[in-house]
């Protein structure tokens, strides 16, 4: 590991002002993801602002009825808080499908937004990664490539993004919130992911040397039910392979409103916004969601060894609007 | 020998089972690289070093967290509990007593870290958090009671190679309920 400076951010004016005097600067926040990346040599910072202790660790109900997350708020503080189970309940259950308990306790809402992929090509550093060193190639394309993106990818990069919280965040139309040196801003967490294209190492639409103070939820009555499921390779503590958050709400057997986004397809949490334009106003019933999830996967570019993933997604959904539309009918 | 303070190193106090450890650490020193190399508080293992394993598992401030990803300069000003922290003298906090009834280990290696995380998946479930298996996280839907299956998702984060899942989740149950007896005697 190259060795660095490491500093504590007094505030938020601190920290941006410390990253900004610095290139080379990684902010810290809980390490799971960056501290191991450190090991392996996929980052390499001359200086480390840990953030962790900056004022940013609360959860408050807006005036209109959403939820402002802070920053630093712990995956488990998050997954755990009333309001979120109450109004969010897939927000509480895509968290808690994450990782294991020891990180969530580590792991916080900002980093969780801004990890790296999990692809064994982007953490060798020993060979190619168009994401790690832009131009010298991808070998996932031809090569180990089974939970690699089937939607939105290029030839330049398939990679997935890992969040399972980001997924139910964009479900629900979150705006991220940051800070720079030239004052603050807000993304849409919709928009926060650039397309992957032939820029796979450009991830986001941060300005540089921004730091992420929090997340807003618009307040979503929709969101009250819905449920997050995920598709993995043993029955606990393990990236997905396909997972989906969903909202669905269901007067006399009509659809009035229907939140969708898909988590392990892509290089971002992937909104299923022409799946939501079959189901709104359409019967809840099964035809409905197949059609939907046709919809929105009629878009699917799969490679040789993960076209499994399309018809995955495809029962995932149906499943998951099915519970939810017997959960309404009730 | 390294200067107690440069941009490569810190000089620092980390608060270990009520002790405190003052330390020159390389930023790069990971908190279990600390624990172990520098203060010979050996009982908290590495296993994979790279957040997978569990093996390393301590107490932050009262949380479950694995010390291969802390930065030993980032846990100062924290309280720190490793297994060498849990008995109360002679006597075995209850989740050590557990695994020792129980048989819940074999070679014995994850098992600091698997007392670890028990003794914070206790302290988490009567706090209320629900768990990927719950079936309603709703608060109203009250706390999920603490099945084998509750409790091994919990516990997913402790491997043991050797598999001794069954008996550990048998002493984690029966710790769990001992702190429940306890906790109803105290508000009775």
């Amino acid at each position: 590991m190259r060795e660095f400076d490491y500093r504590r951010a007094p505030d938020v004016a601190g920290a941006v002002a410390l990253l900004a005097a610095d290139p080379d600067a990684r902010f810290l926040g809980g390490g799971t993801n960056l501290v191991d990346l450190m090991k392996t040599g996929v980052e390499r910072p001359a200086l480390l602002v840990d953030v962790r202790e900056l004022p940013l660790d609360r959860i408050e109900s807006t005036d209109d009825g959403g939820l402002r997350i802070g920053a630093t708020v712990t995956n488990s503080d998050l997954a755990a808080h009333p309001e979120v189970r109450r109004r969010y309940p897939a927000l509480t259950q895509a968290v808690l499908a994450g990782a294991s308990g020891q990180l969530r306790n580590m792991a916080t809402v900002g980093g969780n937004l801004l990890q790296r992929t999990r692809c064994g090509y982007f953490t060798d550093v020993a060979g190619p990664c168009n994401k790690r060193v832009p131009g010298s190639g991808c070998p996932a394309v031809e090569g180990e490539h089974h939970n690699h993106a089937v939607l939105g990818a290029s030839d330049h990069c398939v990679a997935v993004h890992p969040s399972d919280m980001g997924v139910a965040l964009t479900a629900f139309d979150a705006v991220v919130s940051y800070e720079t040196a030239d004052g603050p801003g807000a993304l849409p967490l919709a928009d926060l992911y650039l397309p992957v294209g032939d820029t796979p190492h450009r991830e986001t639409a941060l300005p540089s040397g921004a730091l992420i103070t929090g997340v807003t939820l618009p307040p979503a009555p929709v969101a009250a039910r819905s449920r997050y499921r995920k598709v993995r390779e043993r029955a606990s503590y393990a990236f997905a392979i396909g997972s989906v958050a969903a909202a669905l709400d269901v007067r006399d057997g009509v659809v009035r409103d229907a939140r969708l986004a898909l988590g392990a397809v892509a290089s971002r949490p992937w909104r299923a916004r022409a799946a939501e334009a079959v189901l709104s106003g359409a019967p809840a019933v099964g035809d409905t969601f197949a059609a939907a999830a046709d919809a929105e996967l009629a878009a699917a570019r799969p490679l040789p060894d993960n076209g499994y993933k399309v018809t995955l997604m495809r029962n995932l959904v149906v499943a998951v609007l099915t519970e939810l539309a017997e959960e309404a009918a009730r | 020998m390294a200067p107690a303070s440069s941009s490569t190193h810190s000089a620092v106090t980390l608060n270990i089972n009520g002790e405190k450890y003052p330390l020159s650490v390389d930023h790069r020193t990971t908190l279990l690289d600390a624990l172990r190399e520098r203060l010979d508080l050996t009982g908290t293992k590495k296993g994979c070093d790279q957040g997978q394993c569990g093996a390393c598992t301590v107490l932050i401030d009262g949380r479950r967290a694995v010390s291969c990803l802390h930065l030993a300069v980032a846990a100062e000003g924290r309280e720190i509990t490793t297994i060498e922290g849990m008995a109360e003298g002679d006597r075995l906090h209850p989740v050590q007593q557990a695994f020792l009834d129980l048989d819940g280990y074999q070679c014995g290696y994850c098992t600091p870290g698997q007392i670890c995380s028990a003794v914070a998946v206790i302290e988490e479930h009567a706090a209320g958090w629900p768990s990927a298996v719950t079936d309603d996280v709703r608060p109203e839907a009250g706390p999920p009671p603490l099945t084998a299956d509750e409790i091994r998702e919990r516990m997913s984060g402790n491997l043991c190679r050797c598999g001794a899942y069954v008996s550990i989740v048998q002493a984690v149950a029966r710790a769990a309920e001992a702190h429940e007896e306890t906790a109803k005697e105290a508000s009775a």
